[in-house]
């Protein structure tokens, strides 16, 4: 991606991406990761609130990305992977810090803090969370 | 419901360096034009799937382009809904028959993707997942449905050979079609040995990146026989979404979406899925063959690798699938794979399939998906 | 009095030995180990900066503290290796672990003394009862020329502190600083790699501050050199603070537990914070900690610290900085090339 993304566009994720804040519905009990504006499960009975997820979790499949998107290509291979946290919901980042025996599904897992990707030479740097084997 | 398909027209699928998105548009809606024997004036109405023609050649608005290049002031509809926007623009289509609106409409998709280097297009095919919450990360779709295919071989022992006989299956097909951007067998081997795209998905395992469109005359089922002698009949449609991220849904390895978007379709023509003698189904990826004929019901779930094993859906197999060669072998012009899926089906019953001919083909069905399965489309259509 | 209630390490997991990096100049590196006293250094990961080695580094500090992030009222992150040369490395920590928005931030820079130059805004401002908490951080990822004889040490890593009144593991008994105008390194801006004075950087700089900063230090106190039971001064590479400790009288000894340098090389501003901390995770209740700085340009900051009997409770709660340097890969120097340019 080249120096073209406007910054709130990434600004405005900044908090649940660095901290792995998710909402709670006060209703039904139910734990959103990535944050939810509306309860799908209790709609407009439902009331949501932030809630800070513990950064641990593990592997429930993954991949090793060989062809990249624009802006990633420097990293290949980077492995990927679809990563239940311990506290119920699911989300999708890369595994860093890995040996190849820790790419397997079942594998604990926790969040550490790395680059994401850069917009451009002359544009933000974008951070996030990312998961090593723990 | 019953709406008629009085036209088909579908260019060749590849890399058209020569030809733009709207060169492609018209030559397949002119050719559905000739096929259905009426006049462009007859036509009420167009509705046409295109996924990104903003990100792939810059253009928008691309339903009143194809309007005016066809010198038409009809109302002009664009439907999106990422690799199953064909799919959903016929649907479109036949409820606006069904309205009472219009009485023939023409239902189109096109895509233009090699005009963008390969980068681009990887990042342009991610707009149909979740942006901000697996493009952020740097997925790409092959390594969604790698996900996907991991999470298929722990769970119900699906193997990467079974996943390569789709492959092997589908360009079989292909090579028996005149349109397809593939016309070469492959093996078993070959595709374990391509180049590993996402593990543990090979290039071989993937659909390409095409150039192409197709398109549809519909008809209100009771003017057809005015227009063709064999007319056939979509008596069945269904739609369903799912979250757009693959990390948000119940299951890794059912695809919530087809199941529902299939039983409204069973339900709406009247049949079960024994009735089916010839289906085209959403194989972006090899692995995703597999999952749609185990949600379409075709197999019981989990037996998808047993059923390609079987041999049973192969041309002359029990339910022979991807007939035309599926997204595989035939490609993946991303708006246009849904109406190619239906043209395919409409040869079957008409019985101008060639080579491809499955015999006694009465009822066939089409299955589309968009993303990673936010969005599923099937339809059923009948002689 | 004011201390330390938290602290947190961090160091990349990739190593580059110095036969790796000798192999491709065709230099000794027999002569070079020795000459150094340097073994390996640490590499950072392709999408690791200074910024999320200081994320990383205040994460465990706060396990550590077992404090509210929101009650933390200053972060100081001291760096040559900053992201941005315009934009704050600061914000981003406060923003990952999650301090709110009510607390002064700023980036420092002063080449490997960055770090220590924090603490001591810190203190000011907890001494002056403007905040509770404070958090200060030494994080660097060190450039070097290819070939320069900088490319043996420069390495990656950062040390997180957390300051405040009560509960502190180790009580600060005071600091002491030497500063001069002394360019024996230094990079000019929009420059990649630094320059540095060669043997000017020994007797006129590291050793001139070092010294100075450290008997000022003891003179303010009133302690000598056997009063204090760990040392540790800035490591830039393995013989510099071996023998700053001999000019100053230390028995060697006293070294040992600070010298983190042989293992993962010189990580610039980080270097005797990881000192610090690796002390820390072994010091008894009772004991006297000397720490001295150094960074080029040229400065020393000193800090007594005497070790409480929160100690040995406190520091179960977090990752040890042993721990991080066992937990090492191995690279080539093709995959550290790699690896060094980034996304």
């Amino acid at each position: 991606m080249g120096h073209e993304s406007s910054v709130p566009l990434f600004w405005r994720l900044i908090k649940p991406r660095y901290q792995l804040i998710g909402t709670k519905c006060t209703s039904c009990g139910n734990v959103f990761y990535p944050p939810k504006f509306l309860c799908p499960v209790c709609r407009k009975e439902g009331k949501l609130e932030e809630i800070k997820l513990r950064k641990t979790g593990k592997i429930l499949t993954f991949s090793i990305i060989r062809s990249a998107p624009a802006g990633f290509e420097k990293e290949t291979p980077y492995p990927v992977a679809i990563i239940e946290l311990d506290d119920g919901p699911k989300l999708t980042s890369q595994i860093v810090d890995y040996k190849e025996e820790d790419l397997k599904i079942g594998r604990r897992v926790e969040a550490c803090f790395r680059r994401i990707y850069t917009d451009g030479k002359e544009g933000i740097i974008n951070y996030g969370l990312k998961f090593r084997p723990a | 419901m019953k709406v008629a398909v009085i036209g088909i027209g579908v260019t060749k699928f590849g890399e058209h360096w020569d030809k733009n998105l709207r060169e492609l548009a018209i030559e397949a809606g002119a050719k559905a034009i000739m096929d259905a024997n009426i006049r462009g004036s007859d036509i009420d109405a167009i509705y046409l799937g295109n996924m990104s023609a903003g990100r792939f050649v810059g253009q928008e608005h691309v339903a009143a382009l194809v309007s005016g290049e066809l010198g038409l002031s009809i109302p002009a509809v664009r439907v999106e809904g990422a690799c199953a926007s064909g799919g959903i623009a016929l649907r479109e289509g036949i409820f606006s028959i069904l309205s009472g609106q219009n009485d023939i409409v023409l239902v189109g998709g096109a895509e233009k993707m090699t005009d963008l280097m390969t980068d681009g297009v990887t990042t342009a095919l991610m707009g149909a997942a979740d942006q901000e919450w697996e493009a952020y990360y740097g997925l790409t779709f092959p390594s969604l449905y790698a996900m996907i295919a991991r999470r298929h071989m722990f769970e119900f022992g699906t193997t990467r050979e079974q996943m390569a006989k789709v492959a092997v299956k589908n360009h079989h097909n292909g090579s028996l079609n005149p349109i397809a951007q593939f016309n070469k067998e492959i093996t078993v081997e070959e595709v374990l040995n391509s180049t590993m795209v996402a593990d543990p998905l090979t290039l071989l395992d993937c659909s390409p990146i095409t150039d192409g469109a197709a398109a549809l005359i519909l008809c209100k089922a009771e003017l057809a026989k005015k227009y063709t002698d064999d007319p056939v009949y979509i008596i069945g449609s269904g739609q369903a979404s799912d979250t757009l991220a693959l990390h948000d849904r119940r299951s890794l390895t059912t695809l919530d979406a087809t199941v529902k978007a299939a039983r409204e379709a069973y339900k709406q023509a009247g049949i079960t899925v024994k009735d089916i003698d010839v289906a085209e189904v959403h194989d972006c990826f090899t692995i995703a063959e597999i999952v749609a004929t185990e949600d379409l019901g075709f197999c019981k779930k989990g037996e998808g690798g047993k059923l390609i094993d079987e041999g049973a859906t192969e041309l002359n197999g029990r339910i022979p699938i991807n007939t035309s060669g599926g997204l595989k072998a035939v490609g993946h012009p991303v708006g246009a794979t849904g109406i190619k899926q239906a043209v395919e089906i409409v040869l079957q019953l008409r019985g101008q399939a060639e080579k491809r001919q499955v015999k006694d083909a009465n009822i066939g069905l089409t299955h589309n998906v968009g993303g990673s399965g936010a969005t599923a489309v099937v339809h059923i259509f009948s002689r | 009095m004011i201390g330390i209630v938290g602290y947190g390490g961090y160091i990349p997991r990739f190593r580059i030995k110095v036969e790796e990096i000798a192999s491709v100049w065709n230099a000794d590196a027999k002569a070079i180990k020795s000459g150094l006293n340097i073994e390996e250094k640490s590499v950072p990961s392709m999408d690791e900066d200074t910024a999320t080695i200081a994320v990383e580094a205040a994460l465990n500090a706060l396990k550590m503290a077992e404090i509210d992030p929101k009650e933390i009222g200053a972060i100081y992150v001291g760096s040559e290796s900053h992201p941005y040369a315009v934009k704050p490395t600061a914000t981003i920590v406060g923003e990952a672990i999650g301090c709110g928005a009510e607390f002064t931030a700023a980036d420092t820079e002063f080449a490997c003394k960055a770090g220590t130059a924090g603490i001591q805004m810190v203190m000011g401002l907890i001494e002056g009862g403007y905040i509770k908490f404070g958090l200060a951080i030494g994080s660097d990822t060190a450039q070097s020329k290819p070939g320069d004889a900088l490319e043996y040490t420069a390495s990656a890593g950062g040390a997180a502190f957390i300051l405040g009144k009560n509960n502190v593991i180790g009580e600060i008994e005071g600091t002491f600083s030497f500063s001069s105008d002394t360019p024996d390194f230094w990079r000019r801006d929009g420059i990649e790699y630094p320059s540095h004075g060669g043997r000017f950087t020994g007797i006129p700089a590291y050793f001139k501050h070092v010294v100075s900063a450290t008997q000022g230090l003891m003179k303010k106190l009133g302690l000598k050199s056997s009063d204090f039971d760990h040392v540790v001064f800035h490591m830039p590479n393995g013989k510099f603070p071996i023998n700053a400790a001999k000019m100053l009288g230390f028995d060697l000894e006293k070294l040992k537990a600070g010298f983190v340098v042989s293992k993962i090389g010189n990580t610039y501003s980080a270097s005797s914070l990881l000192g610090l901390a690796a002390i820390l995770d072994v010091a008894k209740p009772g004991q006297r900690i000397l720490i001295t700085s150094y960074g080029s340009g040229a400065g020393s900051d000193a800090f007594s610290i005497k070790v409480t009997d929160l100690v040995e409770e406190k520091r179960k709660k977090t990752k040890k900085i042993q721990d991080y340097i066992d937990d090492k890969e191995y690279v080539t120097y093709a995959h550290y090339t790699r690896l060094r340019r980034g996304i």
